[in-house]
């Protein structure tokens, strides 16, 4: 009986998610998209949790349709609201459906032969026998942090270089006027507690769902809530610390793989014995550097006086002041 | 017994939902829709955690559904508001 609950339930999930999937990609209208997308992503997060990858759900909740819907909710915001997806002609996309179709056979494909064809060694077998070795015990964290930790350090690049892009086409959006007292309330007492929350993912990712990403998306979410709340606030960044943040946590991961390097002759060859401090480190250092980048990102741009650096800022200040 | 009342609980719960839902789908404007989903939601959410706080042995994760149901409850409410808002002043503006 409850089995069959449970498949009902399942079935639901997915016609669901195919439906919000097709819809997003067929409305015309660009809010409608934009909203159906971050429905989406929450649905896609349940979906994780019913396949029992938390640590995915609760990547794809807080990163795919927290931050991503902030993101797109914010690209789209100088489009009025009757903006429509340009039209495309019926042969290009005649073309598109058909490419996309064969993406989806093959990677349906390359699933089922992965899972029925091949008779090879388990990656995730391979993992839970290295795994005391790894220095944390959630099997996820081992591999971004510690046997894949290459990946993990070029998804850095990644985030630093999509947002140096940003940083480099635009200057700062101008916050929203609207705002309520009551929004104000709220983010008194929520921010404190996403930091806290933050916190939580980035230590108890050593031996249960969360780390990195988790963390530094939710930091990122406080971040944008502050910015929603208090728009009006005089925004004094201070520019150099800002620059500092943005790319320490891929300075830290060099600089301990170049250390490892120096005594194991491997890069980001942990020591055994140290990998769990290390994982911490390299980790903590990576939460600061998302969550800077993804509210640079949000804010759309450079802030004030970017280029410049603060000292030479206020000596412009003070020589505008002197005219 | 306890297992009976947990069920009550979140199928009450359940048919907070689909009335708020039929309230979304069916009323004439965007507050009265407000209205219905806000309500709903609230209760609704307060039933079904309610429900399986009954059935949750482990106190922690009881006070974890507690505070899960309290941050939903804030954040609907000021979000309807916000929405409710904004529609207000572009209804003054036009």
């Amino acid at each position: 009986m409850i089995e069959l609950l449970w498949s009902i339930f399942d079935i639901t999930l997915v016609l669901l998610l195919l439906a919000l999937a097709w819809n997003t990609c067929s409305t015309r209208d660009v809010m409608r998209a934009v909203t159906l997308f971050i429905a989406m992503g929450l649905l896609l997060a349940i979906i994780w949790a019913r396949l029992k990858a938390p640590d995915l759900a609760l990547a794809e909740a807080v990163i795919g349709a927290g931050i991503s819907g902030a993101l797109l909710l914010s690209a789209i915001r100088d489009y009025p609201s009757t903006a429509m997806v340009s039209q495309r002609s019926t042969l290009i996309e005649g073309i598109i459906n058909i490419l996309t179709l064969a993406l989806t056979i093959l990677m349906s494909w390359a699933v089922w032969h992965g899972l029925n064809m091949s008779d090879g060694v388990r990656l995730s077998e391979q993992v839970i026998s290295q795994l005391p070795v790894s220095g944390v015990s959630n099997p996820v964290t081992a591999v971004l942090l510690n046997f894949r930790a290459y990946d993990t350090l070029l998804e850095l690049a990644v985030v630093l270089t999509a947002v140096l892009t940003v940083l480099t086409l635009n200057e700062k959006r101008a916050g929203y006027k609207v705002s309520s007292p009551l929004l104000q309330g709220m983010t008194r007492w929520l921010v404190p507690l996403l930091v806290v929350t933050s916190g939580y993912l980035l230590w108890v990712g050593a031996h249960a769902p969360g780390g990195a990403f988790q963390a530094g998306a939710m930091l990122a979410a406080a971040m944008i809530l502050l910015q929603l709340a208090y728009p009006s606030r005089r925004q004094e960044f201070n520019n150099y610390l800002l620059k500092i943040l943005l790319v320490i946590g891929i300075f830290t991961f060099v600089l301990v793989g170049l250390w490892m390097m120096s005594l194991n002759d491997d890069f980001l060859g942990f020591t055994p014995a140290w990998a769990g401090s290390l994982i911490l480190i390299i980790e903590t250092a990576a939460t600061v550097s998302i969550a800077t980048a993804l509210t640079l990102a949000y804010l759309g741009g450079r802030p004030k006086g970017w280029e410049a650096g603060n000292h030479t800022d206020s000596k412009i200040a003070e020589n505008g002041g002197a005219e | 017994m306890i297992d009976t009342l947990a069920i009550l609980a979140i199928f009450s719960g359940l048919f907070f939902f689909f009335s708020g839902s039929i309230g979304l789908l069916r009323l004439p404007d965007l507050f009265s829709r407000l209205h219905a989903l806000a309500k709903a939601d609230n209760v609704g959410l307060a039933l079904v955690a309610l429900g399986v706080i009954m059935l949750e042995p482990d106190p922690l994760n009881d006070i974890k559904i507690a505070v899960i149901w309290l941050l939903v409850m804030a954040a609907s409410a000021i979000s309807s508001h916000l929405v409710a808002r904004h529609a207000l002043r572009e209804i003054r503006d036009d």
